[in-house]
């Protein structure tokens, strides 16, 4: 099969792929040096795969490499500049959310989208975020925690008038659930 | 305890950078030229020989740079087990062999230039088989006549393979008969546990390849690269000092990871190819082809006193290794030997039978024969409490194990031979489970069975466990400093971090016995060429046994610098202290560590290096009491678990944020053991849910609210009072859940894991024949 010349925007810079029509985004992310994102399933089951496509969490292995031209694409590595946590990595830290680390990549790209469109969640939202990645070390109650945090963080940094939610909305109970 | 400065600091993990950023860090982040694929052909039969096998047309195919079969490499017997030499595993496992023994054992391993050229030579390997019938049923696998799983001549260490016997154990302290006779009741119970699968998110994976000194390389995740290369050098018959096993960061273990399951294959297409290799499992294959928890069919019978004394306990368990033998008297004798002794009766029994199966191979899994014994023993007692009228706190206090005991059962019941008696210098499970209750609400919710928006029951279930801190007498580790020049100091250990943060542990010990902070110290670990020998990440034990070594590194790298300090303050060396990356005499002067060592270079000549070894002669437990809330919908069966609390007691938490993370993970991996998950079997050995839709582990959204409670004791045996935490927790999980569903509904259910269709069974059996 011959191979497809795409153009992507990855962790905002342009680049050109050649591809082939079956290969998956997450190998090809791999192959051009994204090695945040990681192979769990290839089946779309544990999402540690996870890469942000036009802002929204996508599992790479169930797209085709070809279906990503046009599109712009975040990785973890596009998440903070070089030598710099952004909050949510640092809050994962902080809060004992990385274990094993496998995960951890999408987690972080996950709480990204999730806090892009919710500054403010509530904890069941961000529980219905993470479930799209599986997690076998940590039991998600400190990843759940890291990522209030980095929401009570931004919430801060950006000043009440910044969050989006209504003040009735604002829980955070951690640990708690519904 | 408050007198340390860095133990006990819920520190950033000293990893964490290049995981949450995602660097290049694991097995598969690594690009080599010449990299090929290999792949694995997996047996379609549960049991069968190989009576011809043609790999010419896979050979033949353009991009396939090695094919391997039976015929191609050395028969040597041995273990995937990854224990301390000699293992007392049976060697009962060949490379490649000309029989196999599950769905998925090996046949041929093919390494091609792409995985679509390896998959298609897969496809063009002919077998002639002649298919054997399987034996799936552990109940019937010691029949006469039933087919012989390990007919080979050469296998050794097997207890009778003729009868399918892998190994048994028998042994006891005082009479339980004579026990039960005195006994004013008497309760024998049976129950089930299944084969669950350690799911870590990182399947097995690992590259080899021949360095620029035609040395091996074996980049691998492993919990066991020390013995990974003993067990290589040994299989491929080439010299342990031709290998290097590299562990980079782990994505996860839980035991599958302390066994050889992939790296003798892929160093053999490695060396046949003479070019890189990467092999791994796809999630589908990791389910079956790789280990998973012995399922065990336990019948306890205990005899009590009236007012609650336990006097007799016989435990009986049959469990399945499943195809071979790895870590099969060893998992099932940690059944009796961490669980019996939790009770301190006078007659104790433990009786197992250990048999092979032709279905996919049990190992080594986090709790290591103590979820099994934990889940089967806390529900007896349970429903012995219930049965006395005694509240089952007060029934566990008034026989647990506490400090000053000496468990003499476990000197019966060492690794693979006689062990260490064990003697009990910390012990925090009363308040484990006082606070526990509290964190619960006990007193308010036992005795349940409130109905609650209709067909919802709600209860509260409670068990308690032990485990261990290494293996006594068999663990042991290396650790090895060096100071720079700044004042930082490289520690190189063997312990294996697989995401359990041992790293940042190990590093905290070394920085609080240094008296620097923690950035100062820069940990390598697990490089069989540059750190020291550990025998790997296993056993709870490498807080007590690798911390141990890098304590008694630490403290003579101090002590060695304090001389060169010393020159500088003009005082006596054994006088100063080292404290906030300084030395300081007793008049207050002081030089930093940084002046310190660049005075021992430049001036002394001196590289201020040392090393130390550690291991124990006992192995202090861990105590966790586990609590349960449960709601059991009497329409649906379905149970759900509102709120788990953990109380345990580690000893001194050397950081008690990875501590928390630890007793949170077992948790959820405990509660999938106890309502979802089992690899399920057809009725010719195939796996039915080889994947994560089929196979359900807890996600985000399905887990209760988590309570953890760090009780700290301090252990006399361990670095700064520290025991360990990896495995305890997951013990207690199904026990309380079971023993929570019998509060709110009435019901036992004594087979793992507890479905619904089990639940509306148990509900209607309640109901009918009344």
């Amino acid at each position: 099969m011959s191979d497809l010349v795409i153009h992507v925007t990855v962790n905002g810079e342009a680049r050109r792929w050649s591809v082939a029509p079956g290969d998956l985004l997450l190998d090809v992310l791999r192959r051009e040096g994204y090695w945040g994102v990681k192979k769990g399933c290839e089946t779309g089951e544990c999402g540690a795969c996870t890469v942000l496509v036009d802002g929204r969490p996508v599992n790479s292995c169930l797209m085709f490499a070809a279906q990503a031209g046009g599109r712009s694409l975040t990785t973890v590595e596009g998440v903070s500049a070089r030598d710099q946590l952004d909050r949510v990595q640092a809050a994962f830290l902080d809060h004992g959310g990385v274990q094993c680390g496998y995960c951890t990549p999408a987690m972080v790209l996950c709480t990204e989208a999730l806090l892009a469109r919710t500054p403010d969640p509530t904890e069941a939202e961000v529980r219905e975020m993470l479930s799209g990645v599986l997690c076998r070390c940590t039991g998600y109650r400190k990843p759940v925690e890291a990522v209030l945090a980095a929401a009570g963080a931004r919430a801060r940094e950006a000043g009440p008038a910044a969050s989006g939610a209504p003040k009735g909305r604002r829980r955070r109970r951690t640990g708690g659930r519904r | 305890m408050s007198s340390h400065r860095i133990v006990g600091q819920r520190a950033r993990k000293v990893d964490g950078f290049k995981l949450v950023t995602g660097r290049t860090a694991f097995t598969d982040d690594i690009a080599l030229p010449g990299l090929l694929v290999g792949r694995i052909l997996g047996s379609p039969h549960a049991h069968a020989r190989i009576r011809g096998i043609d790999v010419s047309r896979a050979r033949a195919l353009p991009g396939v740079h090695a094919v391997l079969t039976y015929q191609d490499v050395p028969r040597v017997p041995h273990t995937t087990a990854g224990q301390a030499w000699p293992e007392p595993s049976p060697y009962d496992t060949y490379l490649l062999d000309a029989k196999v023994r599950f769905v998925g054992d090996r046949v041929a391993a093919v390494a091609a230039e792409s995985r679509a050229i390896a998959e298609e030579a897969l496809r063009r390997i002919e077998v002639d088989w002649e298919v054997l019938p399987p034996v799936l049923d552990m109940e019937h696998a010691m029949d006469p006549g039933a087919p012989v799983i390990h007919d080979e001549p050469d296998a050794t260490g097997i207890r009778d393979a003729a009868r399918n016997l892998a190994g048994d154990i028998h042994t006891h302290i005082g009479d339980v008969e004579a026990g039960f006779r005195a006994s004013d009741l008497v309760v024998e119970r049976e129950y089930r546990t299944q084969r669950q699968q350690h799911a870590m998110i990182e399947p097995h994976i690992v590259i080899c390849w021949l360095d620029a000194d035609n040395r091996l390389v074996i980049r691998t995740s492993t919990q066991i690269p020390f013995h990974v290369r003993r067990q290589v050098a040994m299989i491929l018959q080439i010299p342990v000092s031709r290998i290097r096993v590299i562990k980079p960061r782990i994505g996860g273990g839980f035991g599958g990871k302390q066994e050889m399951v992939l790296e003798d294959i892929c160093a053999a297409l490695a060396l046949a190819a003479h070019r890189p290799v990467k092999l791994e499992y796809s999630r589908h294959e990791e389910f079956f082809m790789a280990r998973t928890r012995h399922p065990q069919i336990l019948r306890l019978k205990m005899g009590v006193k009236r007012d609650g004394t336990i006097v007799a306990h016989h435990m009986k368990v049959l469990a399945a290794t499943g195809a071979y033998g790895s870590h099969c008297t060893t998992v099932q004798g940690n059944t009796g030997s961490k669980v019996l002794p939790l009770y301190r009766a006078p007659n104790l029994r433990f009786d197992c039978d250990v048999v092979y199966l032709t279905t996919p191979q049990a190992g080594a899994f986090r709790g290591y024969g103590c979820p099994q014994g934990y889940f089967a023993q806390e529900s007896l007692v349970d429903e012995i409490a219930h049965e006395l009228g005694m509240d089952p706190i007060a029934f566990r206090l008034k026989n647990a194990i506490r400090q000053g005991d000496v468990d003499e059962l476990s000197a019966q019941l060492g690794e693979g031979k006689k062990g260490l008696p064990r003697t009990i210098r910390s012990c925090g499970l009363p308040q484990c489970l006082e606070r526990g209750a509290l964190a619960i609400g006990w007193k308010d919710k036992r005795n349940g069975g409130v109905r609650r928006r209709g067909t919802l029951l709600r209860g509260v279930g409670v068990a308690t466990s032990m485990q261990g801190s290494g293996i006594a007498g068999v663990d042991f580790a290396g650790a090895f400093l060096k100071v720079n020049e700044d004042g930082s100091f490289n520690l190189q250990v063997g312990a294996t971090d697989l995401g359990t943060g041992s790293d940042t542990v190990l590093a905290q010990i070394a920085a609080e016995t240094l008296g620097v902070t923690l950035e100062k110290i820069l940990v390598y670990s697990s490089d069989t060429d540059m750190t020291p020998f550990d025998v790997g990440a296993y056993a709870s034990s490498t807080t007590i046994i690798s911390g141990g070594a890098v304590k008694k590194a630490a403290e003579k790298t101090r002590d060695a610098l304090c001389c060169f300090a010393a020159q500088l303050l003009g005082a006596a060396p054994e006088d100063l202290v080292c404290r906030d990356n300084r030395v300081v005499a007793p008049d207050g002067k002081s030089v930093t560590m940084a002046e310190t060592a660049t005075f021992a270079f430049y001036k002394e000549k001196t590289q201020v290096m040392e090393g130390a070894s550690h291991f124990n002669t006992d192995s202090p437990p861990p105590f966790c009491a586990t609590f349960a809330e449960v709601d059991v919908d009497t329409e649906t069966g379905q149970v759900r678990v509102p709120h788990l609390v953990t109380a345990v007691d580690l000893g001194v938490a050397i950081n008690p944020m990875q501590a928390e993370g630890q007793a949170e993970g077992a948790m959820a991996q405990g509660l999938g053991y106890a309502l979802s998950e089992e690899l399920v079997l057809d009725d010719a050995g195939r796996p039915l849910n080889a994947s994560f839709c089929d196979y359900k582990i807890f996600t985000a959204k399905d887990m209760p609210k988590l309570t953890t409670i760090l009780v700290e004791t301090e252990e006399p045996l361990g670095p700064y009072g520290a025991k360990s935490i990896a495995e305890v927790p997951i013990n207690g999980v199904a026990p309380a859940v079971a023993n929570a569903i019998f509060d709110a509904a009435g019901i036992r259910l004594r087979r793992l894991p507890i479905r619904p269709d089990a639940v509306l069974a148990a509900l209607a059996a309640q109901k009918g024949p009344a």
